[in-house]
């Protein structure tokens, strides 16, 4: 093929246009991430650091705050991105319904919350979930509960604050992606489904779920992802406590390299097992929605 | 039954917006009240908010704090859509087989978990003797791949016969970008903008790291280590997370449909 002048132009301004982003990236992205594969297998503290083959991936199985960290974040998962995302969903649809009143005050009500710093919410729900607090205050007055919870001193309710606290602030985030979506979805389709006398409940199931499938699948996965690198909202709601309870690979990996005694080797390789495991769960959800296509 | 029905929409609704919203009311609550009625629960205006300003200010170097915050955000904002939107604008408008082998690569490192580049970079930026400096927290942030993606995606309703037309006229590559392109992508570039803003405003883990003297820290950091304090007074905490959250808040009430567009954007 003859390259024509004009085609190695186009060229050139090819590369100049992306080669800022690129060198950037290079630096800042595709060098640390190999080189911290290198670290993984470096052990030692501090600046006295020698060639250890595997022994962190033996030090990481056998390192009961290692392990701790890891059930508790894939526990966040488990439990809060669904809880997240069907609330997402049942908000979405009921505010898609154009005969309700105040939709749009509704939206932007609940939309809110993802406005605020992850900081910033965080300390709010510290305090609201403190003892003699707020939520104690509401539960007590509406005779829930007899007598104020410790929220942020036992390890189950505090890692259910963190829950709560992560729901809030992303539900409404997630909802107007389903909201965009539904816009979309072609009104007579819902219209037969009437006249045939499929129930709301089944319309919802059969319907609505399955022509959100792609749009769902990206917020799992967004969500995925996010809460496997949990750090702003246990760092300032519990430090990781009670008892570790809290304690999340993101923040564990933090304490190993700026809390402790450096110990950049082993923070590495813990760092990567949220590498593999965003990369495992990406590629699962993916094959998940292709299999039920 | 379908009365019914759109009551008990309604109430649920009305529950979600109120679960939503009352943070919000707490935080203002808090700036009137003492520490300890916000700790015991206390859900009416106090008459606190001058004191807890006062203790604030006596505690925290403000306008130091909020130059630092606003400073790195705007900086790191423009600096971030200059360098992605050149390459989205590249990697749409100049095809060739290896650079859709280099973005597909970048797409592949789009979920990179910030976790896993912390450490190599902090030890780079000690290195660099760049520690507790504005270079540092900007720099890994500049070139963003998210960034980079919705700026192609959106370069793709971009219409081509503007950029002929251009260079009918002799206008170079770099003058149709200056010229045609960003006027034309504003509203991009403005939901971008937000996106990119609030990222930087509210950025935490990174600036916790790096930034290690009282002058150089953020409002994010700050109120942070107020709350976090051993008897954390909730009141000064409270002005703080105000002043923290306002900015972004406002930016949300003024463009609201931007703000909804920039985060739709990456699934168009």
């Amino acid at each position: 093929m003859a390259v024509t002048r004009l085609g190695r132009n186009e060229n050139l301004n090819g590369w100049a246009f992306i080669m800022p982003a690129l060198v950037l990236l290079g630096i800042f992205m595709v060098w640390p991430i190999l080189w911290s594969l290198w670290m993984s297998f470096q052990t030692g503290r501090g600046a006295m650091t020698q060639f250890g083959g595997l022994a962190n991936l033996e030090r990481l199985i056998s390192d009961p705050v290692f392990l701790r960290a890891l059930r508790n974040t894939l526990m966040f998962l488990v439990i809060q991105v669904p809880l997240m995302i069907v609330l997402a969903l049942l908000l979405a649809v009921a505010l898609n319904n154009p005969a309700l009143k105040g939709r749009s005050l509704f939206r932007t009500a609940i939309f809110l919350p993802c406005v605020t710093s992850l900081v910033a919410y965080s300390i709010l729900f510290k305090s609201m979930f403190a003892t003699d607090g707020v939520i104690n205050g509401f539960l007590e007055t509406l005779h829930l509960i007899d007598a104020p919870i410790p929220w942020l001193g036992q390890p189950d309710t505090a890692r259910i604050v963190i829950i709560l606290a992560i729901t809030w602030r992303w539900t409404g985030y997630n909802m107007i992606f389903y909201l965009a979506a539904l816009q979309n979805i072609d009104k007579s389709i819902y219209e037969a489904a009437r006249i045939d006398g499929v129930p709301r409940w089944a319309q919802f199931l059969r319907i609505t779920v399955p022509m959100l499938k792609p749009v769902i699948l990206f917020t799992t996965v967004m969500s995925t992802i996010g809460t496997l690198q949990l750090f702003d909202e246990v760092n300032n709601i519990t430090t990781g406590g009670p008892s570790d309870a809290t304690l999340t690979l993101s923040l564990y990996i933090y304490n190993l390299t700026f809390k402790f005694m450096p110990s950049y080797g082993y923070a590495a390789t813990v760092s990567y097992v949220i590498v593999v495991l965003v990369a495992i769960l990406s590629v699962l959800q993916f094959l998940i929605a292709k299999d039920r296509k | 039954m379908i009365r019914l029905r759109s009551l008990i929409t309604y109430g649920l609704l009305c529950i979600a917006a109120f679960v939503s919203v009352f943070p919000f009311f707490w935080m203002l609550i808090g700036t009137t009240n003492t520490s300890a009625d916000i700790i015991r629960g206390k859900i009416t205006f106090g008459g606190e908010l001058a004191t807890n300003i006062a203790n604030f200010v006596a505690q925290v170097d403000v306008a130091r704090v909020l130059f630092n915050s606003a400073y790195l955000a705007i900086a790191t904002s423009v600096l971030t859509l200059l360098v992605s939107s050149l390459a989205g604008y590249g990697f749409e408008m100049f095809r060739s087989k290896f650079r859709e082998r280099i973005f597909a690569g970048l797409l592949l490192m789009l979920s990179v978990p910030f976790a896993a580049l912390m450490i190599p970079l902090f030890v780079m930026m000690a290195r660099a003797g760049l520690i507790n400096t504005y270079a540092a927290i900007m720099l890994p942030g500049i070139a963003s791949i998210f960034i980079i993606f919705y700026f192609r995606q959106s370069t793709k309703a971009f219409p081509h016969e503007l950029r002929d037309a251009a260079k009918i006229d002799g206008l170079k590559e770099w003058q149709i970008f200056l010229h045609i392109y960003l006027p034309v992508m504003r509203s991009t570039y403005a939901a971008a903008t937000i996106i990119v803003f609030m990222a930087n405003w509210n950025n935490y883990l990174w600036p916790l790291i790096v930034l290690q003297t009282n002058e150089m820290k953020t409002i994010t950091l700050v109120i942070s280590s107020l709350a976090s304090a051993y008897y954390p007074d909730f009141g000064v905490v409270m002005v703080g997370t105000v002043l923290a959250t306002l900015p972004t808040l406002i930016v949300f009430f003024l463009l609201q449909r931007l703000f909804v567009q920039g985060m739709l954007g990456s699934v168009k």
